[in-house]
């Protein structure tokens, strides 16, 4: 032991703790199973509680307390004021302590059955899963529930904490048959290790201290376990994955990666290929704050510089040459629902895989896992706290790998884009070889584009106002449709105002105008799309060629000024009959059919 | 412990936090960071030095000054900025000073809300900030145990500890609407035993009031209080006595307590936080205003 109070003994102390690991866990358990007592006791014992912290607890104790007066260890984790008046965990809660050995970081998440979000955050991360059984109850459905669900999020060491052995008058039977009955069920999971281990968190058996009540067990206390259980073997170190997040360049001369490895291990000189472009190159340098790194492995946030002039930017990934991630549009994925809105395969949604934002569409519901019996029921949609299997189809190439190889590049969540909430978590099975875009699959039209511009005189194109909606926007369009009629053109507007109510995502007009401009409608957007990923949406769907974006000016005099994509006009009520001419014109030349004589 | 090629947990808890620090730069359109001075804001600054390095920081710094900062935190900022070439940032909430509130006749709860959130929300309204990093630790105080590392706030910068968006994996939810805002906590899940093993660690320059020193200091309802200059009213007979004191934390002098210590070296007040039975926040007076009073402060827009 260390004099603490002595300056030597301390520096001494400090070189010993530099050398921790960092070990997270995640607690669960079902309301009554004594999770946060087992925390409390945990913290307590460790010495990670203040003791004016302790005196903040035993007032409350004594107020909400159900303990009698004597120290309530749960309330030492149920931090928010609504959870103490109700008394249940509703929210993930991190908590830490550290000995010689390790620092711990506890999830301790709630057990409740429509909380299976809230375990899932906590298990995103977690080295080991740590789950409590009522030693009275045995083995109840929520407990294969809750390992089922740690082994889906990829947790690779399951303690087994059968509780309130003090109870059950600490009868190795009764450890035994729950030991036998789980150990059946969990050999069907992805568990490197599962161990079993009886307690009383209450009394304090086996947690810190080993227990004189159970002479029969052999095993390791609660906290022995989790400073020998061993995670270094865990960290992907065979394949690079090296995701760019951002890009330095103080000054001509340097341009850096700069990014934390998601796996493997990266030296100066190593063959690399970036994707999605699939250039390759060699490594350059590794920078750190203190000078260029031998090497760098995972999870280490490194800056990377490159010998060629590749082109780099945020979401690509550097990878190693030999055993690389799948580049694909098309993935399939286990879901875990998270919102009170279901899911909806009409809407697109934003996924964020490693560095990379891309629109998504759920293409097939494959099913739902039915949490009574963990078998995959059929479905068409998945409410909150749903977990199934589905496939995707993203508008962008991603870089990844199954989530059972590599917990970075085979995780992503998916964004709803009008509320911007975080609507479901996923787990990448496999991504499949790239195939057609999504929607040109879709699109699948008998009629081709040649035969409808000869029928009627035009090729398709879409017209919208970039900006600020204008006053009178709405009626230019009208105005405009009206002229383009006159003059023999097939010209409708869709009408946003109109149409949008709220539930509709403003990229569903830009779905429905380019089906129309497919079809070889003009389509004109009565007051724009606002939003520049809508128009970029556009883009994409249609190319440049097809789309005309119109910006408004109402300082500027009479005069339609066009690039090849876009065109600026007045808009003033002086200049307005002449604004309207001069586009009419300019989009009739935009859709004019040129034959090939 | 620790095979040929594993982090330590410091070394780890580095490369997570600069994960975040990049993270937020390559997201946001403007970020910034609230700088108070302190051995956290010490530390999280420090990362991002490191996160962006050979490039200056791609954001500035925002310091919310109450006027009732203690002197040696204020010369420290200044020196500390012009040293590293950092861009600063202070305001203060001139209105409530001009109304004359401060913390000896309208209480500390008033005061903090007026000096500190008010403040500290005109700063980010002026600015247009869409994301501001604070160095708030999870281990401080119960209801910062449940805060995401990306906290949502919504456009008049509250928390609703009941509505956070789930975050998983080191996947960040960046969107937000305009005038909505994240508060970014890049040291989350540091401990204060981390925070200053990092500093003993990176020899990171700290203020010197964390040093024990001789100080004028009065002794009320059981704390010391520092006379960092005239406007701390004494009580009649009351008179200040030098004393060897120095401090845990670091805001307001009128609002921080110091301890009696003989600590002059960073070993020594490891060994003395390490022996300490009592948690950082007490040195905190407005923790104690009512229970989860914290909690009432984040709704309202407090970091």
């Amino acid at each position: 032991m260390h004099d603490l109070s002595r300056a030597e003994d301390v520096e001494a102390y400090l070189e010993q703790h530099e050398q921790k690991e960092l070990l997270r866990f995640v607690a669960v358990g079902s309301v009554d199973d004594g999770k946060s007592t087992l925390i409390g006791r945990l913290l307590h014992d460790t010495k990670a509680i203040y003791e004016d912290q302790l005196a903040s607890v035993q007032r409350a104790s004594k107020r909400v307390g159900t303990t009698g007066g004597d120290i309530d260890f749960a309330l030492l984790t149920d931090g928010l004021k609504a959870e103490r008046e109700q008394g249940i965990t509703i929210d993930v809660a991190y908590r830490y302590f550290s000995t010689a050995k390790r620092k711990f970081i506890i999830a301790d998440t709630p057990g409740h059955v429509q909380y299976t979000r809230n375990m899932a955050t906590g298990a995103s991360t977690a080295n080991v899963a740590l789950i409590l059984i009522d030693a009275r109850h045995g083995v109840l459905q929520q407990s294969r529930r809750h390992a089922f669900i740690a082994s889906l999020l990829g947790i690779p060491h399951l303690a087994v904490c059968i509780n309130k052995m003090d109870l059950v008058d600490y009868a190795e039977s009764a450890f035994d048959s729950i030991r036998e009955e789980f150990s059946t069920f969990a050999s069907g999971l992805r568990f490197k290790d599962v161990s079993f281990l009886p307690i009383s968190a209450v009394a304090g058996d086996n947690v810190v201290a080993k227990s004189p009540a159970t002479p029969w067990y052999r095993g390791t206390t609660l906290l022995e376990y989790l400073e020998a259980v061993p995670i270094s073997r865990d960290q992907n170190l065979s394949e690079l994955r090296f995701p760019v997040q951002y890009v330095l360049r103080p000054n001509l001369d340097y341009r850096g990666f700069c990014g934390q490895l998601a796996s493997g291990v990266v030296r100066p000189g190593d063959d690399v290929v970036v994707l999605p472009s699939g250039q390759a190159t060699k490594i350059l340098a590794i920078d750190g704050y203190t000078g260029e790194l031998d090497e760098a492995f995972a999870p280490m946030s490194v800056t990377i510089r490159l010998a060629d002039e590749v082109d780099v930017s945020r979401g690509d990934v550097i990878s190693c040459v030999d055993g690389r991630p799948e580049v694909t549009r098309r993935i399939e994925a286990h879901l875990v629902w998270m919102s009170e809105v279901p899911l909806d395969p009409e809407r697109a949604y934003f996924l964020k895989h490693t560095t990379r934002t891309v629109r998504a569409t759920v293409s097939r519901v494959a099913g739902k896992v039915d949490l009574e019996t963990l078998n995959e029921v059929p479905t068409e949609r998945f409410h909150l706290n749903d977990i199934g299997r589905v496939e995707i189809l993203c508008n962008q190439h991603l870089m990844v790998d199954p989530y059972e190889q590599n917990r970075h590049t085979g995780a992503f969540v998916l964004i709803d884009e009008l509320s911007n909430d975080t609507v479901a978590a996923g787990m990448i099975v496999r991504g499949f070889a790239d195939d057609a875009h999504p929607l040109e699959r879709r699109l699948a039209s008998q009629i081709s584009a040649e035969r409808r511009a000869e029928r009627l005189g035009q090729r398709g194109l879409a017209v919208c106002f970039a900006g600020v909606p204008h006053a009178g926007q709405s009626d230019v369009m009208y105005d405009l449709e009206r002229r383009l009629f006159d003059m023999g053109h097939a010209a409708c507007v869709i009408d946003v105002a109109a149409l949008a109510d709220g539930t509709r995502s403003p990229s569903l007009f830009a779905d429905l105008g380019s089906q129309c401009v497919r079809a070889g409608m003009i389509v004109l957007y009565s007051t724009g799309l606002p939003r520049p990923s809508d128009r970029l949406r556009l883009r994409e769907q249609l190319g440049p060629e097809q789309l005309l974006v119109v910006f408004a000016d109402d300082a500027a005099p009479a005069s339609v000024s066009a690039s090849s994509e876009s065109l600026h006009c007045a808009l003033t009520v002086d200049e307005r009959d002449r604004t309207i001419s001069l586009l009419s014109k300019a989009i009739a030349a935009r859709c004019k059919v040129v034959s090939d004589g | 412990m620790i095979d040929q090629r594993g982090l330590t947990h410091l070394r780890q808890l580095e490369a997570e936090s600069i994960h975040i620090l990049r993270e937020v730069v390559a997201e946001f359109d403007n970020p910034v960071m609230l700088y108070s001075i302190g051995k956290d804001s010490s530390v999280m600054l420090r990362l991002a030095l490191k996160a962006f390095y050979p490039s200056p920081l791609p954001f500035p710094l925002l310091h919310i000054d109450t006027t009732f900062k203690f002197r040696e935190m204020i010369t420290f900022r200044d020196d500390f900025c012009r040293e590293h070439g950092l861009e600063l940032i202070v305001h203060t909430n001139e209105q409530a000073l001009a109304q004359g509130i401060n913390p000896f006749d309208h209480g500390s709860a008033k005061y903090t809300h007026q000096l500190k959130t008010a403040g500290l929300l005109q700063a980010l309204a002026k600015g247009g900030y869409d994301a501001a990093f604070g160095g708030a630790r999870r281990d401080e105080e119960q209801s910062r145990a449940k805060e995401r590392i990306y906290s949502f706030r919504d456009a008049r910068g509250s928390w609703d500890p009941k509505n956070q968006r789930p975050e998983l994996w080191s996947l960040y939810n960046a969107r937000i609407n305009k005038q909505e805002s994240i508060r970014v906590f890049p040291l989350s899940n540091w401990t204060e035993l981390d925070i200053w093993q990092y500093i003993y660690l990176e020899s990171i320059p700290i203020v010197p009031l964390y040093f024990a020193a001789e100080r004028p200091v009065v002794t009320r309802d059981g704390q010391l209080l520092m006379v960092d200059d005239e406007r701390l009213p004494l009580a009649e007979g009351e008179t200040p006595q030098f004393e060897q004191v120095r401090f845990r934390t670091l805001g307001c002098y009128p609002l921080t307590a110091a301890v009696r210590s003989s600590a002059t070296t960073l070993p020594e007040i490891i060994g003395e936080m390490l022996l300490a039975r009592h948690s950082e926040r007490q040195g905190r007076l407005i923790d104690f205003d009512e229970e989860g009073s914290m909690e009432t402060k984040k709704r309202e827009g407090y970091f």
